[in-house]
């Protein structure tokens, strides 16, 4: 079966169910896996931090230092180890290039704040796909903890 | 003043709605006069959707699209986004061009320009339009243009609007080319500020 991520959102899982995130733009995906118990999450945040919200209640999955540190929590409670924990992000992605669009530059801020929080929860980075001008779809195989990622223009590559 | 997209009422829509209608109608009188065919419009949608909707309900996430994004500034900010689904753009390239075999994720320069021309004109008249109607300063910038999964061209205003809620509003509705009713929307995505400058000036604000 394959579990759906929308846009910020989580979900954990571990084998035969695949967890796919279809078509990040400057959304970056975080898969994280635990070899030895194969269970593997997989987080789509859109916003890099939670302290810059106007919002009362923020929606925790939405940003990348709420949403990261929830999952891996979820994750431990399920029986992973955190020190065996690896990760491997994709997306951040300047969709439209010309100048006064994406003037945010969100897409790298997004993948500056992952690997903040990644490096904050001694998680190391084993493989990553980010930036560039193109939309990518994850797919986790929590099997193997392979990730695979898809795009319109690039076709596909594992991670 | 209006603070949420939850704060609109039933007027505030109508008036969304019309300017939709005006906008879109200008737009697409442009779009008829570039291609020499007839371009039909459907009456246009007020949407406000969750993130995931905004995707759902407009396409499919993975499929390739050409879009064209204007951004507005001054008295509108926001942007328009022009998503040309394969049939338009193929039908456009071929009144243009004699194409015939349209490939999305294959065109030439000359396609390119083409339809990023036709997406600036279109938000022109767009803009224009309610500027006039509404005496508002609307200041558009230079388009740019991309081919890609729909879901992550999405993903561009999603993530502007998602500093202060988990909804977007969109203006949209569907355009019909030559007589083939092909999906292209041109979605009019304006900023919750922007609303209650637009609502003042109309007479509606508080």
């Amino acid at each position: 079966m394959n579990l759906n991520v929308g846009i910020s959102d989580w979900k954990v899982s571990k084998p035969p169910d695949v967890i796919v995130t279809y078509a990040l733009g400057s959304c970056v995906g975080i898969c994280l896996y635990d070899k030895r118990t194969k269970i593997a999450g997989l987080s789509h945040i859109m916003l890099p931090d939670s302290g810059n919200s106007g919002e009362a209640n923020i929606n925790r999955m939405k940003f990348a230092d709420t949403a990261i540190p929830d999952m891996l929590k979820k994750m431990v409670a399920l029986g992973a180890m955190q020190s065996g924990i690896t990760a491997k992000i994709a997306g951040g992605a300047t969709m439209f290039s010309a100048s006064g669009c994406d003037r945010f530059n969100i897409g790298e801020r997004n993948v500056v704040a992952v690997k903040a929080a990644l490096q904050t929860l001694r998680i190391p980075i084993i493989g990553q796909d980010t930036g560039a001008n193109y939309g990518r779809t994850l797919f986790l195989y929590p099997e193997t903890g392979k990730v695979k990622v898809k795009s319109a223009s690039k076709g596909e590559r594992d991670l | 003043m209006l603070k949420k997209f939850e704060d609109l009422n039933a007027s505030h829509i109508d008036v969304l709605k019309e300017i939709g209608n005006i906008g879109s109608g200008n737009a697409s009188t442009a779009l008829s006069s570039m291609v020499g065919k007839d371009v039909v419009i459907s009456m246009p949608e007020v949407k406000f959707l969750r993130f995931q909707e905004a995707i759902e309900k407009n396409g499919s996430p993975e499929e390739t699209v050409a879009a064209v994004l204007v951004r507005l500034k001054n008295d509108i900010c926001g942007m328009i986004l022009f998503i040309v689904e394969h049939e338009f753009a193929a039908e456009v390239l071929k009144v243009f061009f004699g194409e015939n075999d349209v490939d999305l994720l294959r065109l030439s320069d000359d396609d390119i320009s083409a339809l990023t021309e036709i997406g600036s004109i279109m938000s022109h008249s767009y803009t224009n339009a309610i500027a006039t109607l509404a005496g508002l300063n609307i200041g558009v910038d230079a388009p740019s243009f991309t081919v890609d999964m729909f879901g992550a061209i999405m993903s561009v205003p999603i993530i502007e609007f998602g500093e202060i809620g988990e909804k977007l509003l969109c203006i949209d509705k569907v355009i019909e080319l030559n007589g083939v009713k092909m999906k292209s929307n041109m979605l009019l995505i304006p900023t919750v500020d922007s609303l209650s400058n637009l609502f003042g000036k109309l007479g509606l604000g508080e």
